[in-house]
């Protein structure tokens, strides 16, 4: 097809207009004006394409020209991705950096991944091999940790002619070439996935082994799947951020991809810092040595903040590909509605609930349907899964408004951040009353083998006691807890035991800020105790106050800070403290 | 004739602070346009909306007096811009840039289109330093740091401005003198506020050191839309180009967003929330977000925009969509000021976003984050205790629970109430901190470490 040059008509924001288009598709990105500044399509009507700018369109005048590239908006998917930031359409900031300095200028073209870094390629497949999409036909280094496998790209089936030696080769170079019914296909470590189109898989299977997170409040209350998806609303200040970042850091998952989705310039400079010098707990390598940073921060452009979701799950599902557990946060998702809702605000289209566009709830639906656990293409009947976790940041901290409501709708798990939780400094500020996991019986097979088989009953008993507090509490407004029997007082007591010292976790401190499940159902098991003793002593008589005196309690609300090595000594002295504590009271009492 | 020398008389509408033209040709998006109404008067303009032969072209001193017959208008070939000089400090500019002094005009260094550009995420430094603003509630609970942005919550009648003059005059990094300017942006307020601000910074000689860009109510409102780009346009120069810490106090972010709203409603948009348009959030982060500092880079930019939230409600647009851009709030609330305590911080509400990275050893003492954890519970818990007192009575209470009634109110005499003028050094402000503390059972501190219990709890003292 020839090429198509039109010419600007009309320019309102980051919206223009272009005659003379006819022939081009929805969704291709075109060039607009003499700064070739980046856009996409997102209205035909006859010759005028409506196009939205992917950068700051001051200065544009009408009657510049419009070239067409004919392809959809496609994000590069090989080595280099990992340790890396783009921005919301795939360009890399640490390059835009070296070109324009401190401030990101417009018109700037990089390469998503560098073109002249050599890769070290190991070939595992061999010629006269039969390979279908996702079959490995060889492996780079990517990083100290990820061993990125080269991936037949989805649409390629058929014999291998040739694959390249060992050695070291550029993402351009040819490393591999196919004999497919359509001919020869070349490859090369480089491919292209258009961003709007989901990566094809095999089949989608329920997700059912559990993303440990070394978060109490989530792990043990309200848990998240591998290929799961999960929404964090809260209002501001309340800590959605830090929820996030603290996911992204501590996931077993083993790629991380961290869309910073119109939010702020510190906030990703923040991960900038701390990713490379944080360890992950189980590799003790750099966190950064599994992420891909995607940045569109508040003050970029606001259409390719609509962008920088998708290029976040397509690269995510690259990796899904590959064989791997991949977790993606998007922080926040309400910017990306937002950044929607300004768009079609600009085409004047008809406005649904609160001037979001009637589309929102399809598009939100078909961004978490790209996440799950699946069977892959290739031959060998592979699993792998994206995990998606969305922040939602509700106008008023009001969840009744239409993207959290949306969202809620097709979401599994539901972290409900709650600002009187965070004014009284209670982090992370997980609302446990209104909060819910549908995934809890899928991940407790995992956590009932591996870590005890009383995990659920202790879970749901903490549950009932938190559950217990609320209605207790009710009462106490009314009468204060003096006039609270015994028993009610020292249900109380247990109840704040769990509350302050188990849901609370400090995201700063070096220790508490990852608490391995082995550690989480320990603790667990022994503040349930403390509250079984209470029960016990103050049936015997003994008075309340005597009891939350007693020296080990302070122990035991301070055990999230005991280092992960010793916690299993430490707790097994602590138990028996109390239980020599408490029993000693009781004789006390009976004598 | 030059293309920027062409005077269309083609005006077709005028509609609030909107005006049509027609007929043109090679006009660019967001261009600047001079207007002439029919009495010869001069008006600026900038087109919101660009078509081949059509311009919609936003007004900045109002369409009074514009006209569809004489009214001309000139496209000057260029955006906005601002020029920008290190003479600029200590002077007076009004919302187009002209000087409002009396003084000569400035001859620029440089022009700089007044939307700057966004700061390249990987370019910009975490902000790290911890700003002595003297104010026990602010240093001691929600640290102001170097290129933060950290706004203040007020309501109509607040003492917000005494607020913001103190923290202009007190604010310094402990142990260093580095080159400081202070940029104010006033957005709408009366003169008599101004006057306040000018006042203050003549008594403490910081009006040396001040540039002040002024539009005051009776002001055309649509200037209000460029003024804080301009006031942070020539914030990045003297912060990025001349190495200088700049404090940009914006008043008041409401005022802004009221003339956003009417442009918006102007050109008949869709509304989002309250009648602001969809794209608010986007443009208050073009503002707040040029705040920071840079890698490799001496300056740095601090911003305290302030805004007056309607009918005190935290959850209106204004202050929600600045609450989620800027690094925490500082909110005033009325019922302490009725208490007659200045500064009437809300303690419980605030939230400084870069506190944690700000204090500590070496900044300002290793015992900062456990205690100010520590104020912050049991402030939280004396407030609840407040409400079930109100219905059970005192003597209901457990001992334990009137120990944390009473450290509220104490809290609220002697950590949060201080002087105008009193300036206090964050030693002192922890001082007072573990005195407050030491009134509670030493098992409930649990949110410090055990180590600084023991090397800074004042010794109990006897009771008399």
């Amino acid at each position: 097809m020839s090429e198509i040059v039109g010419k600007i008509v009309r320019i309102s924001g980051p919206v223009i207009e272009a005659d003379d288009m006819r022939g081009s598709k929805m969704y291709d990105v075109v060039r607009v004006g003499d700064e070739n500044l980046i856009g996409e399509i997102i209205r035909l009507n006859e010759d005028i394409a409506t196009i939205q700018v992917y950068e700051d369109t001051n200065g544009l005048k009408p009657g510049e020209k419009v070239i067409s590239t004919l392809e959809p908006l496609s994000v590069e998917l090989g080595p280099g991705l990992i340790t890396n930031i783009y921005d919301g359409i795939q360009r890399p900031l640490p390059a835009i950096n070296k070109q324009t300095g401190d401030f990101i200028a417009r018109g700037v073209e990089a390469h998503a991944l560098d073109r002249k870094k050599k890769w070290h390629f190991k070939p595992t497949a061999k010629r006269g091999d039969k390979v279908k999409g996702c079959d490995i036909i060889g492996e780079v280094q990517e990083s100290t940790i990820i061993l990125h496998k080269i991936i037949v790209p989805p649409d390629v089936q058929g014999v291998l002619s040739s694959v390249g030696k060992e050695g070291d080769y550029t993402i351009e170079d040819d490393i591999a070439a196919v004999t497919t019914d359509k001919g020869n296909v070349k490859l090369k470590m480089l491919q292209r996935w258009p961003v709007r189109k989901a990566r094809p898989v095999a089949e989608k299977y329920d997700p059912s082994l559990a993303l440990i997170t070394g978060q109490r409040v989530i792990d043990t209350f309200f848990p998240v799947a591998k290929g799961g998806t999960a929404a964090i609303p809260g209002g501001f200040g309340t800590g959605k951020t830090v929820m996030l970042h603290q996911l992204a850091k501590w996931s077993d998952a083993q790629i991380i991809v961290y869309v910073g989705c119109g939010e702020r310039g510190n906030e990703m400079t923040d991960v900038l810092r701390e990713f490379p010098v944080l360890e992950d707990p189980i590799t003790h390598e750099p966190l950064m040595n599994r992420t891909v940073l995607i940045a569109n921060t508040s003050n970029m452009p606001v259409a390719a903040r609509d962008a920088s979701v998708y290029t976040g799950i397509t690269i995510a599902e690259y990796y899904r590909d590959m064989g791997y557990d991949v977790a993606l946060m998007a922080d926040s998702t309400s910017r990306w509605a937002e950044a929607m809702r300004e768009i079609s605000g600009r085409l004047e289209e008809m406005p649904g609930e609160e001037g979001y566009p009637a589309y929102l709830a399809s598009r939100l639906a078909e961004f978490y349907e790209r996440a799950g656990r699946v069977k892959l293409l290739g031959s060998k009947n592979k699993e792998g899964s994206v995990s998606v976790m969305g922040a939602v940041s509700p106008p008023g901290g009001d969840f009744s408004e239409p993207v959290a409501q949306n969202t809620l709708r097709i979401v599994k798990v539901f972290w409900a951040l709650d600002a009187d939780l965070a004014d009284k400094r209670h982090f992370p500020s997980i609302n446990w009353l209104k909060s819910y996991s549908l995934y809890l019986e899928e991940v407790s097979d995992w956590w009932e083998k591996t870590v005890g088989k009383d995990w659920l009953k202790l879970r749901n008993r903490a549950m009932a006691l938190l559950q217990k507090e609320s209605e207790l509490q009710e009462i106490v407004k009314l009468v204060g807890p003096d006039a609270l029997p015994p028993r009610e007082r020292g249900l109380l007591e247990s109840a704040r035991m769990v509350r302050e010292n188990y849901l609370q976790q400090s995201a700063f401190h070096e220790v508490d800020t990852y608490c391995p499940g082995k550690k989480q159902y320990e603790m667990l098991r022994l503040m349930l105790k403390f509250s079984d003793k209470i029960q016990e002593a103050v049936g015997k008589n003994v008075h309340i106050d005597d009891i939350i005196s007693i020296k080990s309690r302070e122990t035991l609300a301070r055990t999230g800070t005991v280092p992960n090595e010793e916690f299993e000594k430490r707790f097994k002295s602590l138990e028996q403290e109390m239980e020599n504590e408490i029993n000693s009271l009781i004789k006390g009492r009976v004598k | 004739m030059k293309r920027k020398d062409i005077e269309y008389t083609t005006v077709s509408e005028v509609a609030g602070p909107l005006m049509i033209v027609e007929g043109v040709k090679d006009i660019a998006f967001n261009e600047v346009v001079k207007i002439k109404t029919s009495f010869g008067e001069e008006r600026t303009g900038q087109i919101l909306e660009a078509f081949e032969d059509k311009a919609v072209v936003q007004v900045f001193e109002g369409t009074r007096g514009l006209d569809t017959k004489n009214t001309s208008a000139r496209f000057i070939g260029e955006t906005m811009k601002l020029g920008v000089s290190k003479d600029m400090v200590g002077r007076v500019f009004d919302g187009t840039g002209n000087p409002l002094d009396n003084a000569p005009p400035i001859i620029p260094d440089e022009r700089r289109d007044i939307n700057g550009d966004p700061i390249n995420p990987c370019a910009r430094e975490y902000p790290r330093e911890f700003i002595q603003t003297g104010i026990s509630t602010i240093d001691g609970l929600n640290t102001l740091v170097r290129g933060q942005k950290l706004p203040i919550f007020s309501g109509s009648g607040l003492p917000h401005n005494e607020l913001a003059a103190q923290v202009a005059r007190q604010a310094k990094v402990l142990g260093k003198e580095e080159k400081f300017a202070v940029v104010f942006c006033a957005m709408g307020i009366t003169s008599e506020e101004a006057n306040l601000f000018i006042k203050d910074f003549e008594n403490t000689g910081a009006l040396e050191r001040t540039v002040m860009f002024l539009n005051l109510a009776d002001d055309p409102t649509i200037e209000r839309i460029i003024l804080p780009r301009m006031a942070l346009t020539c914030a990045e120069y003297l912060a990025f180009d001349l190495d200088m810490h700049v404090l940009v106090v914006l008043t008041d972010m409401t005022n802004y967003a009221e003339a956003l709203r009417e442009i918006a409603a102007a050109r008949e948009e869709v509304p989002g929330r309250r009648g602001y348009p969809g794209y608010m959030y986007t443009d208050l982060a073009m503002n707040y977000e040029r705040a920071g500092r840079i890698k490799g880079k001496k300056g740095s930019i601090t911003q305290i925009p302030m805004l007056t939230m309607p009918d005190d409600d935290i959850t209106h647009p204004i202050p929600d969509l600045t609450g989620y851009i800027t690094e925490g709030q500082i909110v005033l609330e009325r019922g302490l000021h009725k208490k007659s305590i200045y500064p009437p911080i809300a303690v419980l509400p605030c939230l400084s976003r870069l506190m944690d990275r700000g204090i500590g050893k070496d900044k300002t003492r290793e015992d900062h984050a456990g205690v100010s954890n520590q104020l912050y519970a049991a402030y939280a818990e004396g407030c609840d205790l407040r409400d079930l007192v109100a219905i059970v009575g005192e003597d209901a209470l457990s001992d334990r629970d009137r120990k944390f009634l009473q450290f509220a109110d104490e809290f609220e005499k002697r950590f949060v109430s201080q002087g105008p003028h009193e300036d206090r050094s964050i030693e002192q402000t922890l001082t007072i901190s573990w005195e407050l503390l030491s009134g509670l059972p030493v098992s409930e501190l649990k949110k410090i470490d055990e180590t600084y219990i023991k090397k800074y709890l004042p010794p109990v003292k006897e009771e008399k």
